[in-house]
Protein backbone atom coordinates (compact mmCIF):
# COMPACT_ATOMS: atom_id res chain seq x y z
CA UNK A 1 0.00 0.00 0.00
CA UNK A 2 1.44 3.51 -0.75
CA UNK A 3 1.67 6.45 1.12
CA UNK A 4 -0.48 9.38 1.06
CA UNK A 5 0.31 11.24 3.72
CA UNK A 6 3.47 11.97 5.34
CA UNK A 7 3.59 14.45 8.31
CA UNK A 8 6.93 15.00 10.31
CA UNK A 9 7.49 17.30 13.48
CA UNK A 10 3.96 19.43 12.85
CA UNK A 11 3.64 22.17 15.70
CA UNK A 12 1.11 24.97 16.61
CA UNK A 13 0.84 27.40 19.35
CA UNK A 14 -1.44 30.28 20.45
CA UNK A 15 0.05 32.94 22.09
CA UNK A 16 3.27 35.22 21.72
CA UNK A 17 5.47 32.17 22.66
CA UNK A 18 9.03 31.89 24.68
CA UNK A 19 11.91 30.03 24.18
CA UNK A 20 10.71 27.80 27.31
CA UNK A 21 7.09 26.97 25.79
CA UNK A 22 8.00 23.71 24.67
CA UNK A 23 10.02 22.44 27.67
CA UNK A 24 7.81 23.60 30.20
CA UNK A 25 4.93 22.28 28.95
CA UNK A 26 4.02 18.62 27.99
CA UNK A 27 2.66 15.33 29.51
CA UNK A 28 5.23 15.46 31.85
CA UNK A 29 4.44 19.01 32.89
CA UNK A 30 0.73 17.95 32.97
CA UNK A 31 -0.23 21.46 31.05
CA UNK A 32 -0.37 22.70 27.58
CA UNK A 33 -0.52 26.27 28.57
CA UNK A 34 3.27 27.84 28.84
CA UNK A 35 4.04 28.95 33.12
CA UNK A 36 6.08 31.76 31.81
CA UNK A 37 3.92 33.28 28.85
CA UNK A 38 0.99 32.43 28.60
CA UNK A 39 1.39 30.69 25.33
CA UNK A 40 -0.85 27.54 24.51
CA UNK A 41 1.22 24.55 23.01
CA UNK A 42 -1.67 23.37 21.03
CA UNK A 43 0.38 20.43 18.90
CA UNK A 44 3.93 19.71 18.97
CA UNK A 45 6.00 17.20 17.23
CA UNK A 46 3.62 15.61 15.56
CA UNK A 47 4.71 12.89 12.80
CA UNK A 48 2.71 9.92 11.35
CA UNK A 49 1.92 8.39 8.07
CA UNK A 50 -0.95 7.86 6.46
CA UNK A 51 -1.40 4.87 3.76
CA UNK A 52 -3.52 4.68 0.52
CA UNK A 53 -6.85 3.22 1.74
CA UNK A 54 -6.32 3.21 5.66
CA UNK A 55 -8.11 4.60 8.69
CA UNK A 56 -5.59 6.65 11.20
CA UNK A 57 -7.67 7.03 15.14
CA UNK A 58 -6.29 9.95 16.99
CA UNK A 59 -7.64 10.05 20.72
CA UNK A 60 -7.14 12.06 23.38
CA UNK A 61 -8.89 14.25 26.26
CA UNK A 62 -10.55 17.67 25.21
CA UNK A 63 -7.45 20.16 24.49
CA UNK A 64 -4.99 17.70 23.63
CA UNK A 65 -4.28 18.80 20.30
CA UNK A 66 -6.39 16.54 18.14
CA UNK A 67 -8.45 18.73 16.10
CA UNK A 68 -5.18 21.14 15.62
CA UNK A 69 -3.59 18.53 13.92
CA UNK A 70 -6.27 18.19 11.69
CA UNK A 71 -7.29 21.85 10.97
CA UNK A 72 -3.76 22.50 10.14
CA UNK A 73 -3.42 20.09 7.51
CA UNK A 74 -6.72 20.99 6.30
CA UNK A 75 -5.60 24.13 5.83
CA UNK A 76 -8.16 25.36 8.21
CA UNK A 77 -5.40 27.12 10.49
CA UNK A 78 -2.02 27.54 9.72
CA UNK A 79 1.11 25.34 11.68
CA UNK A 80 4.28 27.44 13.12
CA UNK A 81 6.43 24.33 12.17
CA UNK A 82 6.45 20.87 10.61
CA UNK A 83 6.02 19.75 7.38
CA UNK A 84 3.16 17.42 5.36
CA UNK A 85 3.76 16.17 2.09
CA UNK A 86 0.38 14.85 0.25
CA UNK A 87 1.16 12.29 -2.23
CA UNK A 88 -1.66 12.18 -4.71
CA UNK A 89 -0.74 9.19 -7.73
CA UNK A 90 2.26 10.86 -9.59
CA UNK A 91 2.35 14.04 -7.63
CA UNK A 92 3.77 15.28 -4.18
CA UNK A 93 2.59 18.51 -2.39
CA UNK A 94 4.57 19.97 0.51
CA UNK A 95 1.19 21.16 2.10
CA UNK A 96 2.72 24.13 4.16
CA UNK A 97 4.86 25.44 0.78
CA UNK A 98 1.80 25.65 -1.07
CA UNK A 99 0.17 29.36 -1.87
CA UNK A 100 -3.15 30.13 -0.73
CA UNK A 101 -4.69 29.39 -4.82
CA UNK A 102 -2.85 25.97 -4.44
CA UNK A 103 -4.27 24.73 -0.82
CA UNK A 104 -7.72 26.33 -1.79
CA UNK A 105 -7.26 23.77 -4.70
CA UNK A 106 -6.33 20.76 -3.04
CA UNK A 107 -9.01 21.67 -0.29
CA UNK A 108 -11.89 21.87 -2.63
CA UNK A 109 -10.51 18.59 -5.00
CA UNK A 110 -8.67 16.37 -2.97
CA UNK A 111 -9.54 16.96 0.58
CA UNK A 112 -12.49 17.02 2.97
CA UNK A 113 -13.18 17.76 6.35
CA UNK A 114 -16.42 16.21 8.17
CA UNK A 115 -16.80 18.90 11.54
CA UNK A 116 -18.47 17.25 14.81
CA UNK A 117 -20.02 21.15 14.51
CA UNK A 118 -22.49 20.67 11.27
CA UNK A 119 -22.48 24.50 11.28
CA UNK A 120 -18.71 24.60 10.35
CA UNK A 121 -18.99 21.96 7.68
CA UNK A 122 -22.63 23.36 6.22
CA UNK A 123 -24.08 26.52 5.21
CA UNK A 124 -27.20 27.16 7.19
CA UNK A 125 -28.44 29.58 4.64
CA UNK A 126 -28.90 26.92 1.60
CA UNK A 127 -30.64 24.06 1.15
CA UNK A 128 -29.14 20.60 1.95
CA UNK A 129 -28.69 20.26 -1.55
CA UNK A 130 -27.40 23.23 -2.59
CA UNK A 131 -24.82 22.71 0.00
CA UNK A 132 -23.80 19.71 -1.85
CA UNK A 133 -24.04 21.93 -5.11
CA UNK A 134 -21.72 23.88 -4.35
CA UNK A 135 -18.83 22.30 -3.55
CA UNK A 136 -19.68 20.73 -6.47
CA UNK A 137 -19.43 24.13 -8.19
CA UNK A 138 -15.84 24.95 -6.07
CA UNK A 139 -14.52 21.70 -7.68
CA UNK A 140 -15.47 22.67 -11.13
CA UNK A 141 -19.18 21.13 -11.93
CA UNK A 142 -20.50 23.41 -13.43
CA UNK A 143 -23.57 21.62 -16.02
CA UNK A 144 -26.62 22.06 -13.68
CA UNK A 145 -28.08 18.69 -14.68
CA UNK A 146 -25.36 16.68 -13.88
CA UNK A 147 -25.19 18.96 -10.80
CA UNK A 148 -28.67 17.84 -9.67
CA UNK A 149 -28.25 13.85 -10.06
CA UNK A 150 -24.97 13.90 -8.59
CA UNK A 151 -26.13 15.69 -5.41
CA UNK A 152 -29.52 12.96 -5.41
CA UNK A 153 -27.05 9.74 -6.10
CA UNK A 154 -25.13 11.51 -2.49
CA UNK A 155 -28.03 11.90 -0.93
CA UNK A 156 -29.32 8.29 -1.36
CA UNK A 157 -26.12 6.89 -0.71
CA UNK A 158 -25.92 8.89 2.42
CA UNK A 159 -29.68 7.86 3.23
CA UNK A 160 -31.36 11.09 3.31
CA UNK A 161 -34.69 11.09 1.35
CA UNK A 162 -33.40 13.12 -1.96
CA UNK A 163 -36.68 14.60 -1.94
CA UNK A 164 -35.94 16.44 1.07
CA UNK A 165 -33.00 18.35 -0.89
CA UNK A 166 -34.48 21.41 -1.39
CA UNK A 167 -34.87 21.94 2.59
CA UNK A 168 -32.53 24.05 4.56
CA UNK A 169 -30.52 22.01 6.99
CA UNK A 170 -32.15 23.43 10.23
CA UNK A 171 -34.88 21.41 9.03
CA UNK A 172 -32.61 18.00 10.01
CA UNK A 173 -31.99 16.22 12.53
CA UNK A 174 -28.13 16.37 13.66
CA UNK A 175 -27.71 12.48 12.59
CA UNK A 176 -29.18 13.88 8.96
CA UNK A 177 -27.21 17.32 9.49
CA UNK A 178 -23.97 15.09 9.74
CA UNK A 179 -25.33 12.88 6.73
CA UNK A 180 -25.81 15.60 4.92
CA UNK A 181 -22.04 16.86 5.25
CA UNK A 182 -20.56 13.20 4.72
CA UNK A 183 -22.82 13.44 1.45
CA UNK A 184 -20.97 17.17 0.74
CA UNK A 185 -17.54 15.87 1.82
CA UNK A 186 -17.98 12.68 -0.67
CA UNK A 187 -19.36 14.47 -3.98
CA UNK A 188 -15.73 15.02 -4.64
CA UNK A 189 -14.50 11.56 -4.12
CA UNK A 190 -12.15 13.17 -2.31
CA UNK A 191 -8.46 10.71 -1.62
CA UNK A 192 -8.17 12.20 2.23
CA UNK A 193 -11.32 13.02 4.28
CA UNK A 194 -10.56 13.85 7.56
CA UNK A 195 -13.56 13.66 10.63
CA UNK A 196 -13.47 15.35 13.39
CA UNK A 197 -16.27 14.22 16.16
CA UNK A 198 -18.83 13.29 13.80
CA UNK A 199 -20.31 11.18 16.16
CA UNK A 200 -20.56 13.19 19.51
CA UNK A 201 -23.32 14.27 20.83
CA UNK A 202 -25.35 11.84 18.78
CA UNK A 203 -28.15 8.85 19.67
CA UNK A 204 -26.33 5.92 20.47
CA UNK A 205 -28.19 4.24 17.41
CA UNK A 206 -27.42 7.24 15.09
CA UNK A 207 -23.86 6.70 15.88
CA UNK A 208 -24.11 3.24 15.03
CA UNK A 209 -25.43 4.17 12.19
CA UNK A 210 -23.30 7.01 10.89
CA UNK A 211 -20.19 4.69 11.65
CA UNK A 212 -21.66 2.17 9.54
CA UNK A 213 -21.79 4.62 6.85
CA UNK A 214 -18.34 5.69 7.05
CA UNK A 215 -16.90 1.96 6.83
CA UNK A 216 -18.99 1.37 3.89
CA UNK A 217 -17.72 4.06 1.86
CA UNK A 218 -14.13 3.35 3.39
CA UNK A 219 -14.76 -0.28 1.45
CA UNK A 220 -16.43 1.21 -1.42
CA UNK A 221 -14.12 3.88 -2.53
CA UNK A 222 -11.03 3.36 -0.59
CA UNK A 223 -10.59 6.58 0.73
CA UNK A 224 -7.96 7.26 3.34
CA UNK A 225 -9.39 8.79 6.55
CA UNK A 226 -8.63 10.46 9.69
CA UNK A 227 -10.92 10.23 12.71
CA UNK A 228 -10.42 12.44 15.25
CA UNK A 229 -12.36 11.53 18.41
CA UNK A 230 -12.53 11.30 22.29
CA UNK A 231 -14.64 7.87 22.10
CA UNK A 232 -12.70 4.81 22.48
CA UNK A 233 -15.85 2.50 20.61
CA UNK A 234 -15.24 4.69 17.81
CA UNK A 235 -11.56 3.81 17.17
CA UNK A 236 -11.76 0.13 17.59
CA UNK A 237 -15.13 0.16 14.79
CA UNK A 238 -13.28 1.88 12.37
CA UNK A 239 -9.36 2.30 12.40
CA UNK A 240 -6.36 -0.01 11.96
CA UNK A 241 -4.27 2.80 13.76
CA UNK A 242 -4.36 5.16 16.11
CA UNK A 243 -2.47 8.19 17.62
CA UNK A 244 -3.19 8.87 21.44
CA UNK A 245 -2.34 12.42 22.00
CA UNK A 246 -1.73 14.55 25.69
CA UNK A 247 -1.44 18.09 26.20
CA UNK A 248 -0.33 18.76 22.20
CA UNK A 249 1.95 15.73 22.18
CA UNK A 250 1.71 12.04 20.77
CA UNK A 251 2.37 10.06 23.32
CA UNK A 252 1.58 6.74 22.21
CA UNK A 253 0.81 4.93 18.78
CA UNK A 254 0.24 1.74 17.52
CA UNK A 255 -2.21 -0.74 15.47
CA UNK A 256 -5.40 -0.02 17.35
CA UNK A 257 -6.06 -3.27 18.86
CA UNK A 258 -2.71 -3.29 20.43
CA UNK A 259 -3.39 0.59 21.78
CA UNK A 260 -6.67 -0.89 23.25
CA UNK A 261 -5.58 -4.27 24.52
CA UNK A 262 -1.85 -3.42 25.68
CA UNK A 263 -1.30 0.16 25.98
CA UNK A 264 1.54 0.97 27.00
CA UNK A 265 2.10 4.63 28.58
CA UNK A 266 0.51 5.34 31.46
CA UNK A 267 -2.17 7.98 30.32
CA UNK A 268 -3.68 5.39 27.75
CA UNK A 269 -3.92 2.64 30.51
CA UNK A 270 -5.63 4.71 32.23
CA UNK A 271 -7.92 5.96 29.46
CA UNK A 272 -8.91 2.16 28.42
CA UNK A 273 -9.49 1.31 32.07
CA UNK A 274 -11.99 3.93 32.51
CA UNK A 275 -13.68 3.27 29.58
CA UNK A 276 -14.32 -0.23 30.40
CA UNK B 1 15.16 -20.04 10.45
CA UNK B 2 14.35 -24.09 9.94
CA UNK B 3 13.93 -24.25 6.02
CA UNK B 4 10.54 -26.01 6.35
CA UNK B 5 8.75 -24.41 9.83
CA UNK B 6 6.64 -21.17 8.43
CA UNK B 7 7.06 -19.81 12.29
CA UNK B 8 9.37 -20.25 14.27
CA UNK B 9 9.11 -18.20 18.02
CA UNK B 10 12.45 -18.23 19.98
CA UNK B 11 12.66 -17.04 23.67
CA UNK B 12 9.27 -15.07 23.72
CA UNK B 13 8.24 -12.90 26.95
CA UNK B 14 5.57 -10.72 27.78
CA UNK B 15 5.60 -8.26 30.36
CA UNK B 16 3.02 -5.86 31.38
CA UNK B 17 3.96 -3.15 32.95
CA UNK B 18 0.71 -1.42 34.89
CA UNK B 19 1.69 1.72 35.92
CA UNK B 20 -0.96 2.64 38.06
CA UNK B 21 -0.57 -0.21 40.15
CA UNK B 22 3.42 0.70 39.73
CA UNK B 23 3.98 -3.27 39.01
CA UNK B 24 5.08 -5.50 36.23
CA UNK B 25 2.83 -8.51 35.68
CA UNK B 26 5.12 -11.61 33.70
CA UNK B 27 2.81 -13.74 31.53
CA UNK B 28 4.58 -15.61 29.13
CA UNK B 29 8.66 -16.55 29.24
CA UNK B 30 11.42 -17.85 27.54
CA UNK B 31 8.62 -19.45 24.77
CA UNK B 32 9.95 -21.43 22.20
CA UNK B 33 7.78 -22.90 19.20
CA UNK B 34 7.83 -24.71 15.85
CA UNK B 35 4.84 -24.54 13.37
CA UNK B 36 4.92 -26.47 9.86
CA UNK B 37 2.69 -25.94 6.89
CA UNK B 38 -0.56 -28.78 7.21
CA UNK B 39 0.57 -29.69 11.20
CA UNK B 40 -0.64 -28.43 14.24
CA UNK B 41 1.37 -27.21 17.20
CA UNK B 42 -0.96 -27.40 20.09
CA UNK B 43 0.51 -25.03 23.24
CA UNK B 44 -0.09 -26.24 26.36
CA UNK B 45 -0.20 -25.20 29.68
CA UNK B 46 -1.81 -24.63 33.25
CA UNK B 47 -4.41 -21.22 33.31
CA UNK B 48 -2.20 -18.04 33.35
CA UNK B 49 1.03 -19.79 31.83
CA UNK B 50 0.84 -17.36 29.05
CA UNK B 51 -0.66 -19.07 26.64
CA UNK B 52 -2.99 -16.67 25.30
CA UNK B 53 -0.63 -13.66 25.54
CA UNK B 54 1.53 -15.71 22.87
CA UNK B 55 -0.91 -16.01 20.67
CA UNK B 56 -1.41 -12.43 21.14
CA UNK B 57 2.15 -11.66 20.89
CA UNK B 58 2.16 -13.23 17.24
CA UNK B 59 -0.83 -11.51 16.17
CA UNK B 60 0.91 -8.59 17.43
CA UNK B 61 -2.29 -7.23 19.66
CA UNK B 62 -0.25 -7.61 22.31
CA UNK B 63 3.78 -5.85 21.74
CA UNK B 64 5.98 -8.34 23.02
CA UNK B 65 8.63 -7.93 25.59
CA UNK B 66 11.58 -9.93 24.13
CA UNK B 67 11.94 -12.76 21.63
CA UNK B 68 11.62 -13.21 18.10
CA UNK B 69 8.54 -14.29 15.84
CA UNK B 70 9.92 -15.50 12.86
CA UNK B 71 7.52 -15.80 9.84
CA UNK B 72 8.23 -16.66 6.75
CA UNK B 73 5.90 -15.26 3.51
CA UNK B 74 3.99 -16.57 1.04
CA UNK B 75 6.67 -15.14 -1.01
CA UNK B 76 9.53 -16.85 1.10
CA UNK B 77 10.78 -13.78 2.57
CA UNK B 78 11.30 -14.02 6.20
CA UNK B 79 10.21 -11.56 8.53
CA UNK B 80 10.55 -11.20 12.65
CA UNK B 81 6.55 -10.25 13.63
CA UNK B 82 8.66 -9.23 17.21
CA UNK B 83 9.50 -6.19 15.16
CA UNK B 84 7.97 -5.70 11.98
CA UNK B 85 6.31 -2.56 11.27
CA UNK B 86 2.64 -1.99 11.90
CA UNK B 87 1.46 -1.50 7.42
CA UNK B 88 3.22 -4.73 7.46
CA UNK B 89 1.20 -6.57 9.96
CA UNK B 90 -2.01 -4.99 9.15
CA UNK B 91 -0.71 -6.61 5.61
CA UNK B 92 -0.28 -9.98 6.64
CA UNK B 93 -3.01 -9.74 9.01
CA UNK B 94 -5.40 -9.22 6.05
CA UNK B 95 -3.66 -11.98 3.40
CA UNK B 96 -2.11 -14.72 5.67
CA UNK B 97 -2.32 -14.88 9.43
CA UNK B 98 -5.81 -15.41 10.82
CA UNK B 99 -6.87 -15.56 14.46
CA UNK B 100 -9.81 -16.78 15.98
CA UNK B 101 -9.75 -15.50 19.60
CA UNK B 102 -11.18 -16.77 22.89
CA UNK B 103 -14.00 -14.32 22.70
CA UNK B 104 -15.66 -12.23 19.97
CA UNK B 105 -15.15 -9.17 19.52
CA UNK B 106 -17.83 -8.16 16.68
CA UNK B 107 -19.21 -4.60 16.49
CA UNK B 108 -22.72 -4.99 17.53
CA UNK B 109 -24.57 -4.15 14.98
CA UNK B 110 -23.23 -6.21 12.07
CA UNK B 111 -25.17 -9.36 11.10
CA UNK B 112 -23.37 -12.68 11.50
CA UNK B 113 -23.06 -12.90 7.90
CA UNK B 114 -21.55 -9.74 7.72
CA UNK B 115 -18.89 -9.85 10.23
CA UNK B 116 -17.81 -13.80 8.88
CA UNK B 117 -17.53 -12.08 5.15
CA UNK B 118 -15.74 -9.37 6.60
CA UNK B 119 -12.07 -10.59 5.38
CA UNK B 120 -12.93 -11.43 1.87
CA UNK B 121 -14.83 -8.30 1.30
CA UNK B 122 -11.03 -6.87 2.32
CA UNK B 123 -9.30 -9.16 -0.07
CA UNK B 124 -11.99 -7.85 -2.58
CA UNK B 125 -13.48 -11.15 -3.20
CA UNK B 126 -16.61 -10.15 -5.35
CA UNK B 127 -19.71 -9.98 -2.76
CA UNK B 128 -21.94 -12.33 -4.00
CA UNK B 129 -19.22 -14.96 -4.15
CA UNK B 130 -17.76 -13.71 -0.83
CA UNK B 131 -21.29 -14.16 1.10
CA UNK B 132 -21.66 -17.26 -0.87
CA UNK B 133 -18.87 -18.74 0.46
CA UNK B 134 -19.95 -17.03 4.28
CA UNK B 135 -23.02 -19.47 4.29
CA UNK B 136 -21.27 -22.27 2.76
CA UNK B 137 -18.86 -21.77 6.70
CA UNK B 138 -21.87 -21.28 8.32
CA UNK B 139 -23.56 -24.49 7.03
CA UNK B 140 -20.70 -26.40 7.95
CA UNK B 141 -20.19 -25.15 11.21
CA UNK B 142 -23.77 -25.95 11.99
CA UNK B 143 -24.97 -22.69 13.00
CA UNK B 144 -29.06 -22.11 12.06
CA UNK B 145 -30.03 -20.14 9.28
CA UNK B 146 -31.96 -18.50 11.13
CA UNK B 147 -29.33 -16.99 13.08
CA UNK B 148 -27.60 -15.72 9.92
CA UNK B 149 -28.85 -12.26 9.39
CA UNK B 150 -28.95 -11.17 12.77
CA UNK B 151 -26.35 -10.15 15.39
CA UNK B 152 -24.28 -12.37 16.86
CA UNK B 153 -24.23 -9.89 19.98
CA UNK B 154 -26.92 -12.21 21.79
CA UNK B 155 -25.79 -15.59 20.61
CA UNK B 156 -24.87 -18.13 23.04
CA UNK B 157 -20.92 -18.86 23.75
CA UNK B 158 -20.98 -21.54 21.65
CA UNK B 159 -22.91 -20.08 18.34
CA UNK B 160 -20.49 -17.05 18.88
CA UNK B 161 -17.49 -19.33 18.66
CA UNK B 162 -18.52 -21.15 15.65
CA UNK B 163 -18.85 -17.52 14.44
CA UNK B 164 -15.56 -16.55 15.28
CA UNK B 165 -14.35 -19.39 13.53
CA UNK B 166 -16.55 -18.94 10.61
CA UNK B 167 -14.57 -15.12 10.01
CA UNK B 168 -11.17 -16.79 11.23
CA UNK B 169 -11.10 -19.33 8.66
CA UNK B 170 -13.03 -17.92 5.85
CA UNK B 171 -10.39 -15.76 4.28
CA UNK B 172 -7.91 -19.38 4.01
CA UNK B 173 -4.72 -18.23 6.15
CA UNK B 174 -1.87 -19.98 5.61
CA UNK B 175 -1.31 -19.23 9.52
CA UNK B 176 -4.18 -19.76 11.74
CA UNK B 177 -3.74 -18.98 15.48
CA UNK B 178 -6.92 -20.44 17.39
CA UNK B 179 -7.04 -19.80 20.93
CA UNK B 180 -9.87 -22.64 22.41
CA UNK B 181 -11.94 -22.41 19.26
CA UNK B 182 -14.04 -25.52 21.37
CA UNK B 183 -14.33 -24.32 25.11
CA UNK B 184 -18.20 -23.67 24.42
CA UNK B 185 -19.13 -25.85 21.89
CA UNK B 186 -20.86 -29.25 22.94
CA UNK B 187 -19.38 -32.70 21.87
CA UNK B 188 -21.78 -32.80 18.18
CA UNK B 189 -20.47 -29.00 17.49
CA UNK B 190 -16.84 -29.94 18.46
CA UNK B 191 -16.82 -32.37 16.33
CA UNK B 192 -17.74 -30.74 13.00
CA UNK B 193 -15.11 -28.51 14.06
CA UNK B 194 -12.64 -31.00 14.95
CA UNK B 195 -13.44 -32.11 11.24
CA UNK B 196 -12.84 -28.85 9.47
CA UNK B 197 -9.62 -28.48 11.34
CA UNK B 198 -8.76 -31.50 9.80
CA UNK B 199 -9.53 -30.50 6.55
CA UNK B 200 -7.50 -27.35 7.04
CA UNK B 201 -4.42 -29.17 7.68
CA UNK B 202 -4.56 -31.15 4.48
CA UNK B 203 -5.06 -28.15 2.65
CA UNK B 204 -1.72 -27.11 4.21
CA UNK B 205 -2.52 -24.46 6.31
CA UNK B 206 -0.40 -24.24 9.40
CA UNK B 207 -2.35 -23.96 12.98
CA UNK B 208 -1.08 -22.71 16.70
CA UNK B 209 -3.66 -23.67 18.62
CA UNK B 210 -4.83 -23.60 22.62
CA UNK B 211 -7.45 -26.37 23.36
CA UNK B 212 -9.47 -26.43 26.50
CA UNK B 213 -9.63 -30.60 26.10
CA UNK B 214 -5.97 -32.48 26.54
CA UNK B 215 -8.26 -34.95 24.26
CA UNK B 216 -8.38 -32.63 21.31
CA UNK B 217 -4.14 -32.52 21.63
CA UNK B 218 -4.03 -35.82 21.37
CA UNK B 219 -6.35 -36.06 18.64
CA UNK B 220 -5.15 -33.13 16.28
CA UNK B 221 -1.49 -31.74 17.40
CA UNK B 222 1.60 -32.81 14.93
CA UNK B 223 3.64 -31.02 17.91
CA UNK B 224 3.11 -30.50 21.63
CA UNK B 225 4.88 -27.19 23.33
CA UNK B 226 4.21 -27.15 26.98
CA UNK B 227 4.89 -23.68 28.78
CA UNK B 228 5.13 -23.00 32.54
CA UNK B 229 4.21 -19.09 34.22
CA UNK B 230 6.50 -17.35 34.34
CA UNK B 231 6.51 -17.68 38.31
CA UNK B 232 6.57 -21.09 38.21
CA UNK B 233 9.38 -21.07 35.85
CA UNK B 234 11.38 -18.47 37.96
CA UNK B 235 10.65 -20.80 40.76
CA UNK B 236 12.17 -23.74 39.16
CA UNK B 237 14.74 -21.48 37.96
CA UNK B 238 15.84 -20.76 41.63
CA UNK B 239 15.49 -24.08 42.62
CA UNK B 240 17.99 -25.39 40.36
CA UNK B 241 20.14 -22.51 41.41
CA UNK B 242 19.73 -23.70 44.81
N1 LIG C 1 -7.81 29.55 17.92
C1 LIG C 1 -7.30 29.24 19.12
N2 LIG C 1 -6.85 30.19 19.95
C2 LIG C 1 -6.31 29.87 21.16
N3 LIG C 1 -6.20 28.62 21.63
C3 LIG C 1 -6.64 27.63 20.84
C4 LIG C 1 -7.22 27.87 19.55
N4 LIG C 1 -7.58 26.69 19.01
C5 LIG C 1 -7.22 25.74 19.90
N5 LIG C 1 -6.66 26.30 21.00
C6 LIG C 1 -6.14 25.60 22.17
O1 LIG C 1 -5.28 24.56 21.70
C7 LIG C 1 -5.45 23.38 22.49
C8 LIG C 1 -5.82 22.21 21.57
O2 LIG C 1 -7.11 22.42 21.04
P1 LIG C 1 -7.83 21.41 20.06
O3 LIG C 1 -9.07 22.05 19.55
O4 LIG C 1 -6.86 20.96 19.05
O5 LIG C 1 -8.18 20.22 21.04
P2 LIG C 1 -8.89 18.83 20.77
O6 LIG C 1 -7.91 17.78 21.10
O7 LIG C 1 -9.48 18.80 19.42
O8 LIG C 1 -10.02 18.85 21.89
P3 LIG C 1 -11.61 18.42 21.86
O9 LIG C 1 -11.62 16.95 22.12
O10 LIG C 1 -12.20 19.19 23.03
O11 LIG C 1 -12.17 18.82 20.54
C9 LIG C 1 -6.52 23.71 23.55
O12 LIG C 1 -5.85 24.07 24.75
C10 LIG C 1 -7.25 24.91 22.94
O13 LIG C 1 -7.80 25.71 23.95
N1 LIG D 1 -3.88 -7.28 28.46
C1 LIG D 1 -3.34 -7.66 29.62
N2 LIG D 1 -2.95 -6.72 30.53
C2 LIG D 1 -2.37 -7.09 31.71
N3 LIG D 1 -2.14 -8.36 32.07
C3 LIG D 1 -2.51 -9.35 31.21
C4 LIG D 1 -3.13 -9.06 29.94
N4 LIG D 1 -3.37 -10.23 29.30
C5 LIG D 1 -2.91 -11.21 30.10
N5 LIG D 1 -2.39 -10.69 31.26
C6 LIG D 1 -1.80 -11.46 32.35
O1 LIG D 1 -0.81 -12.33 31.81
C7 LIG D 1 -0.87 -13.62 32.43
C8 LIG D 1 -1.11 -14.72 31.38
O2 LIG D 1 -2.40 -14.58 30.82
P1 LIG D 1 -2.90 -15.40 29.55
O3 LIG D 1 -1.91 -15.25 28.44
O4 LIG D 1 -4.30 -15.03 29.26
O5 LIG D 1 -2.83 -16.88 30.13
P2 LIG D 1 -3.45 -18.27 29.58
O6 LIG D 1 -4.02 -18.06 28.22
O7 LIG D 1 -2.28 -19.19 29.57
O8 LIG D 1 -4.48 -18.67 30.59
C9 LIG D 1 -1.96 -13.50 33.52
O9 LIG D 1 -1.35 -13.15 34.73
C10 LIG D 1 -2.83 -12.37 33.01
O10 LIG D 1 -3.52 -11.74 34.07
MG1 LIG E 1 -11.54 18.92 18.79
MG1 LIG F 1 -6.15 -17.91 27.63
ZN1 LIG G 1 6.29 30.38 26.78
Amino acid sequence: MDKVLSVTGLGKCYGKGCPLCITATGPEHDTNLCPYCGTVVAAHDVSFDLHEGEILGIIGESGSGKSTAVKCLYFDDAPDSGEAVFHDGEQSHALFDLNAAQQRRLRNHRFSMVYQNPNLGLNFGISAGGNIAERLLMSDMLDYARIRKRVKELLSRTEVLPSRMDELPKNFSGGMQQRVQIAKALSTNPPLLFLDEVTTGLDLSVQAAILDLILEIQQELSTSMIVVTHDLGVIRSLTNRTLVMKYGRIIEAGLTDQVLEDPQHAYTQRLVASAL
Amino acid sequence: MNTHAILEVKNFSKLFFLHEQGKAIPSSHGVNIMVYPGKLTALTGPTGAGKSSVLNGIYRTYLPSSGEILYRRGNGEVIDLAMADEHSIIDLRRREIGFVTQFLRALPRQSTLDVVVQPLYRLGVDRQQARQQARDLLSALNLPERLWEISPATFSGGEKQRVNLARGLIAKPRLLLLDEPTASLDSNTAESVIDLLQQLKQQGIAMLAIFHHPELVTRLADEVVAIDSAAATENSIKENVL
